[in-house]
């Protein structure tokens, strides 16, 4: 059988075989090695605050002394605050410091962990979430319409002027007010393509939108009319067992 | 059967005619007991009093709701009466395995626990991120008290020495919230060394996660808690023994530990009274997706998921007859189809005997506008996107499930496609540490299961537009003739129509 292909094979350019047998590299989201470089290497000084070390101190006691590492997570988070909201590698080292832990079981937490961004981002960071139920709800036009407004970026870059970063995430747990953004910390939700845009363009402008519903409603009841807790809520000790009124 | 006839000669003729026909219908039905029906459930039987943030969640507003009401008296009431109201409550854990709570807390108390030294903890698991769910964050912003006198409450059943709540860090106004409440209630001394005077010690923290979904599963829970990577631990030796810091451990979902001073305040028997057998109390439903006003909503366990649809969101946009399919309980449980959904119920045995599941309560409603096929491929990216990687069939197993979903969207596959990727779901299914694997298989069997003619169909169009694809989505026409193809590829099947089943 294989001879008898053999002849058909002979005029073909060697590059087109070879390419079946070599494959691409595959990279995943985000790099996960560090290179050093101008902006991020370890000789830029990092310090926690007077007030974040404080800060710092307080929830390093919120854990028993032998597991000061598990402060790591909340520590990171810390200085990643402090450093423009991303986590360079100085920021890892100093935190290394403070829980006495091998740099590397830093390093092993970060590039876990997806909140932690490993490259400068923007001052608004725009996480829009495309999972499942924000999609049917069209956060597709959501995501499309945030990129429009920032001058046709892509989701995973910022702007040029360095004001924004715009991220796709996974579900950010706020499903029956779909579709949502996050900006900075805030939760933008039940958008649509006229919100969206409005939220964004506030920003450009240097304004922060309320956050929260865009619809009008407050929170995730029903938008036509309560459902439920119509009436006063129930005071203490009413409808309970006799010892407990 | 004469007096009935003597009595009806006395009544008029019009209402005769009724009365004739409901006791014929009494006699028929005299021996059946009266069906049962689930939902309706009224506010004074709700729990979670504030979930749409309507009143004040600080301490004055939650005192004023009931919330820290001789919580003193049920801590003095012991651990084993607390673990004994939980069981009869007939709670099971709202988190999505529905393992009874009362049980899963006993396993603390173990016949000699006292003699053991170390400290022991309950681990409240707030890391709220399957697609679908956003009942913990109600509860966490708007009653966050209920959450940390659960923890009380709890802690003192379980004879914990202290409580974490592990939050997910994006959930920044709900841990905002609930630190909130912690201060104020160690402020008013119900908490710390004297919890509400009891001269029970008991403390709270409240640690913020980073962004990563496998930290839902109680063991990657624990480890990210310890400040490593979020990998699952293999089981045994169970948290119970070995957990959190090396200490005995219980980990708990928010909705589980926040029900809890409410069902000892009103009695096991109450919460027991609603929902069937083995289903029993209220639950935390939240519906998104395609109907006219999804919200987050309490009710009665076993509601109808149709009643639970019409009543409280308003119905499935365009009408029931527009719905395609319901996804009852999260992303990790297969979608059910129209038929189904008319006829269950919702809770874990009914959800359980349709090939589904109620995980989490997470309604997502899907309409006939829905590209299905999409919004599982969507799922199968978020589980690749959140594999952990420790173990190698769900690490590659996600991976190649989404490449073949985000495939079968576009139909650009050979109809024998279909089983080879149901053959890797099962592969993958129950070979992994935690769950995170089966979850990433059974959305995609559900879809296989209810809707297979429409992923045929989709395979159909694209090879009549584009002509026969070879097994991993290669056109036909693209392939070097001139190369050896290998059989294993599909090119040189016969048949070009669906295999014969």
């Amino acid at each position: 059988m294989f001879t008898a292909r053999l002849p058909r094979r002979l005029p073909i350019r060697t590059w087109s075989a070879r390419k079946i047998t070599t494959t691409s590299a595959r990279r995943s989201d985000a790099l996960f090695v560090h290179r050093d470089n101008a902006y991020n290497n370890p000789k830029i000084p990092f310090e926690f605050t007077p007030e974040n070390m404080k800060r710092a101190e307080d929830i390093i006691s919120w854990y028993p002394p032998q597991y000061k590492k598990a402060a790591i997570i909340p520590l990171l988070d810390l200085g990643q605050r402090q450093n423009n909201g991303w986590t360079s590698i100085s920021v890892m080292n100093y935190v290394a410091k403070l829980v006495e832990v091998p740099p590397m079981r830093v390093y092993e937490v970060a590039t876990f962990y997806t909140m932690f961004n490993r490259e400068p981002i923007g001052e608004h960071f725009v996480q829009v979430c495309t999972t499942t139920p924000c999609m049917l709800q069209g956060s597709e036009g959501v995501l499309d319409t945030v990129c429009k407004q920032l001058g046709g970026i892509k989701p995973g870059q910022t702007t040029k002027d360095g004001k924004f970063t715009v991220v796709e995430v996974e579900c950010q747990g706020a499903c029956s007010n779909a579709p949502m953004m996050v900006i900075g910390d805030d939760f933008y939700e039940d958008l649509s393509v006229d919100t969206t845009k409005k939220i964004i363009e506030a920003f450009q402008q240097g304004e922060k939108p309320k956050p929260g519903p865009q619809s009008g409603r407050l929170t995730s009841e029903n938008s036509a009319g309560l459902t439920t807790l119509t009436s006063k809520p129930y005071g203490p000790g009413e409808f309970c067992l006799p010892e407990f009124q | 059967m004469l007096s009935v006839a003597s009595c009806l000669k006395s009544i008029p003729r019009p209402a005769r005619a009724k009365l004739g026909r409901l006791s014929a219908r009494s006699f028929a039905t005299v021996t059946d007991s009266p069906v049962r029906r689930y939902g309706g459930l009224k506010d004074q039987d709700r729990i979670f009093t504030n979930v749409f943030c309507k009143h004040d969640h600080g301490l004055k507003g939650a005192q004023s709701r009931g919330d820290w009401h001789k919580t003193k008296d049920i801590l003095l009431k012991g651990d084993s009466w607390i673990i004994q109201t939980m069981k009869d409550s007939g709670l099971r854990g709202r988190g999505g395995a529905g393992f009874p709570s009362g049980l899963k807390w006993s396993f603390m108390n173990k016949p000699g626990w006292e003699k053991d030294p170390r400290p022991r903890y309950l681990v409240v698991n707030a890391d709220e991120g399957e697609p679908g769910t956003c009942k913990d964050r109600e509860i966490m912003r708007g009653d966050p008290h209920k959450l940390i006198e659960g923890c009380l409450v709890a802690g003192r059943g379980m004879n914990a020495t202290a409580a974490y709540i592990y939050i997910r860090g994006e959930f920044y106004q709900e841990a905002s919230h609930v630190q909130q409440a912690i201060n104020e209630a160690y402020a008013a001394g119900l908490l710390g060394k004297d919890a509400c005077g009891s001269g029970y010690a008991f403390d709270v923290y409240l640690h913020r996660g980073a962004g990563a979904y496998i930290c839902g599963e109680e063991t990657a829970l624990i480890e990210s808690l310890e400040g490593k990577q979020g990998k699952p631990r293999l089981k045994p030796p169970f948290p119970a023994d070995v957990g959190l810091f090396g200490c005995p451990t219980t980990v708990a979902n928010v909705e589980t530990v926040a029900v809890a001073p409410t069902i000892c305040r009103r009695g096991g028997s109450w919460f027991a009274s609603f929902g069937r057998e083995r289903n029993q109390g209220t639950k935390l439903f939240c519906i998104s997706g395609h109907v006219n006003n999804p919200c987050v909503v309490e009710e009665e366990m076993s509601i109808p998921l149709k009643e639970l649809v019409e009543k409280h969101c308003g119905g499935i946009r365009g009408g029931w007859d527009n719905l395609l399919g319901i996804i009852p309980g999260g992303c990790s449980v297969p979608v059910l189809p129209i038929d189904k959904c008319a006829e269950v119920l919702m809770d874990y045995d009914s959800l359980k005997d349709a090939q589904s599941g109620l995980g989490t309560g997470a309604v997502i409603v899907m309409d006939k506008s829905t590209d299905i096929i999409k919004a599982i491929a969507r799922f199968s990216a978020f589980y690749k996107h959140e594999s952990c990687g420790q173990c190698t069939p769900c690490r590659e197993g996600t991976t190649w499930m989404m490449n073949m979903m985000n495939r079968m969207v576009e139909g650009r596959g050979h109809v024998r496609e279909i089983d080879m990727l149901l053959e890797l779901t099962k592969q993958v299914e129950g070979r992994t540490i935690c769950a995170l694997g089966d979850a990433a298989a059974w959305p995609i069997q559900g879809l296989m299961r209810h809707f297979r003619p429409l992923v045929e169909e989709r395979i159909e169009q694209f090879r009549a537009a584009n002509g026969p694809v070879l097994f991993g989505g290669r056109l036909i026409s693209q392939v070097d003739e001139s190369l050896a193809i290998p059989d294993n590829l599909g090119a040189n099947l016969k048949e070009l129509a669906a295999p014969p089943s």
